[in-house]
């Protein structure tokens, strides 16, 4: 894939927050109480450029579906700018939002609960033709079979029902879906980790493929750090609503700098059991915190290996530490990128 | 030593409207004292059906256990009455799920489900019972046990709701512990502490472990020995190194084939199974796997394929077995069975 493209979307420090609960009347006549908010993306900048794939990897409750929606504006932004194709999406009225809506598709985790089990699949992928007005009758059928073949379902299907299907084929459906309206962009949450092993590869080469063949730019969102590296150019680490390292696939998986990666790419465990004997594996203790208090200074402090006082203090930066590499941690910098050889005590990331 | 567990031509079918699913179709292997067994297969290969068949945990109706021997320490656990069976399970062969959610009882306090299998098989007072379950609380790495045995499954995390699972699991000393997809509901962080915790508490105890899984790289570092199931049947089975090293049946090829190696370069052609997965109230003559077999040739569509033992540890349900195996020998491949233990 080209990755030397224009960004086709930058998002600029994009803020997702879900009230917990409305504060009340009391607190709001007197202007007091803090009501709670659950942090789910908080300051996300990042770009992906026309033809790339971008990885966005982390733990459940990290806030990616969450990014990839508000980028998509599925779900409201609180604040920030996402831009795509030059249009400022956040800011858009709703007509307007729904006929950018063409150029920016989702595929969903879930392919079942994605499609309308009432409609059969020539509906399911006639309908955002009808809804952009991309093709009407004979046009928009003769449509939906191509957009069947490209996808590997046999037309003959046509007329079936979304559970009639395996959880591979709902999947194209899905896809089919997506790329109907003929968009630049997708956002693709999860997409093979509700499948069989057997089907995962399938997908995963079927999305490979459209990209090539369209031109198509992708935010690949999983869990799955496996899949991420297969399909990213670049890859992006959440970690409690904040991105806390971004870099080359290659450059991410050969050298994390972050602790957070290090541990989270030692506990994949690999296919070979004379690897896996040998690996030396970073086990994080506890669990994620709470986005809803997350923790002060770096919210990595409570199972950082690594961590000491000044971490909790001090709000790290996403810095870039090596040419198009970023990290936000305050024990490194530029010039001691490596965490492992950086003095007991120090950080030299704090300005 | 006799193994402690011996599974012969096992058949569990359920009906189906007005077909039979035949789940498991003769499925045997033994597991020995202190060995952990991984059975890996994609849905609907017959993995969990195996492990509920042994655990007598089948739905019947639709179910039933149309055949086959499971011995377990020279009990023939399918003549065993109900109420002996009901001795055997929880206390000496336990088994933890995927979802801890749906396994734990949400109106429970994990101190009182802690207490009900120790009370119940151990015969221990309730006091004893309540210090026994902080213990293996303590145990499976819960910080803070002793405050927080009274609480509710919903108010621990999904990696410490398996930890409970795990510590009601081991809380008689099971001499077998079945976990069937134990993280696969979990994160990656938390998974690799399930996996240590398992290991440890393995190591510590010597009890045999049966692990289900579809993650290949779960089992890589985890078994001793691997059997790969599809469509009911087991299609292969070797020592850990060994199957990886020399995989001698076209699925298992497929399946290590289409995992994402981590050193590919991003993009390239994932090797890919065509098809899916059969429905086994549907199965085609020949082997099940033919369809979907870039190695079938007109044998395979119809004749059942033979099990080839190719050595006295590695068995493959190929009509190609030998000359697969044959093909992926390399001297190295012998030494690689010292270097994973």
């Amino acid at each position: 894939m080209s990755t030397g493209g224009a960004p086709l979307v930058e998002v600029e420090n994009l803020t997702v927050h879900f009230p917990l609960s409305a504060p009340s009347l009391l607190d709001r006549l007197r202007g007091t109480g803090r009501h709670r908010v659950v942090q789910a993306v908080d300051g996300v900048s990042l770009s992906i450029n026309a033809g790339e794939t971008l990885g966005l990897v982390g733990e459940s409750g990290c806030g990616k579906t969450t990014l990839g929606r508000a980028i998509l504006r599925l779900v409201e932004p609180t604040g920030g700018r996402v831009v795509i194709r030059g249009v400022d999406i956040a800011a858009l009225p709703h007509a307007e939002l729904r006929r950018q809506r063409r150029h920016m598709q989702m595929i969903f985790q879930d392919p079942y609960a994605s499609l309308d089990p009432r409609m059969t699949v020539g509906q399911i992928i006639a309908e955002p033709i009808h809804t952009h007005g991309l093709g009407t009758g004979d046009t928009a059928r003769e449509m939906v079979r191509d957009l069947m073949a490209t996808v590997g379902l046999s037309e003959r299907f046509i007329n079936r029902y979304p559970h009639e299907f395996s959880g591979g084929q709902q999947q194209r459906i899905g896809i089919a879906r997506a790329l109907a309206s003929q968009p630049d962009f997708i956002v693709a949450d999860e997409p093979i980790s509700a499948l069989d092993v057997s089907i995962q590869a399938q997908i995963i080469n079927l999305i490979e493929r459209l990209q090539r063949e369209r031109h198509l730019t992708y935010l690949f969102i999983s869990h799955d750090l496996r899949a991420i590296r297969h399909t990213s150019d670049r890859v992006a680490v959440m970690y409690l609503g904040q991105v806390v390292e971004l870099a080359d696939a290659k450059q991410l998986y050969r050298r994390p700098l972050m602790p957070y990666t290090k541990a989270l790419i030692s506990a994949v465990p690999v296919p070979d059991p004379v690897v896996e004997a040998k690996r030396q594996r970073i086990v994080l203790q506890g669990d994620v915190p709470s986005p809803i208090d997350p923790p002060s200074g770096c919210r990595f402090n409570t199972r950082c290996p690594f961590v000491v006082e000044a971490c909790r203090q001090h709000a790290p930066e996403l810095l870039e530490i090596e040419p198009g590499h970023f990290a936000r941690c305050i024990r490194i910098s530029p010039l001691y990128p490596d965490i492992d050889a950086v003095a007991p005590g120090a950080t030299p990331g704090l300005a | 030593m006799a193994p402690l567990l011996s599974v012969r031509e096992l058949r569990t079918w359920f009906a189906e409207d007005a077909l039979t699913a035949k789940a498991v179709d003769g499925v045997s292997f033994d597991l020995a004292r202190g060995e952990t067994l991984g059975i890996v297969g994609e849905s609907g290969s017959g993995k969990s059906v195996t492990t509920l068949s042994i655990m007598r945990l089948i739905p019947q109706p639709p179910g039933r256990i149309v055949s086959g021997e499971i011995v377990f320490d020279g009990q023939d656990l399918r003549a065993l009455p109900a109420e002996a069976m009901r001795r055997i399970r929880g206390k000496r062969i336990a088994m933890i799920f995927q979802d801890p959610m749906t396994s734990l009882n949400p109106f429970m306090r994990v101190s009182q489900q802690l207490m009900e299998v120790t009370r119940l098989h151990l015969g221990l007072s309730k006091a004893e019972a309540y210090e026994h379950a902080v213990q293996m609380l303590e145990t499976v790495g819960i910080p803070d046990a002793r405050n927080r045995v009274d609480g509710y499954p919903h108010e621990f995390s999904g990696g410490m709701r398996q930890r409970v699972m795990i510590a009601m699991a081991l809380s008689c000393k099971p001499e077998l512990l079945i976990a069937d997809e134990p993280t696969t509901a979990l994160d990656v962080t938390i998974q690799a502490q399930i996996l240590e915790l398992i290991t440890n508490l393995k190591r510590d105890t010597g009890t045999s472990v049966i692990l289900i899984t579809h993650d290949l790289g779960v089992v890589a570092g985890m078994t001793d020995r691997i059997m790969v199931m599809y469509a009911g049947r087991v299609f292969e089975t070797a020592p850990t190194a060994e199957l990886f090293a020399r995989p001698s049946n076209p699925y298992t090829v497929g399946l290590l084939a289409s995992v994402p190696d981590p050193t590919d370069d991003a993009h390239a052609e994932l090797y890919q199974i065509p098809g899916l997965p059969p429905d086994v109230a549907r199965l085609p003559p020949g082997c099940p796997f033919a369809p979907r077999c870039a190695r079938a040739e007109r044998i395979c569509r119809e004749q059942s394929p033979p099990l080839i033992q190719l050595t006295p540890q590695h068995q493959s349900l190929c009509h190609f077995a030998q000359e697969l195996y044959d093909a992926a020998g390399t001297p190295t491949a012998a030494t690689g069975d010292e270097g994973a233990r």
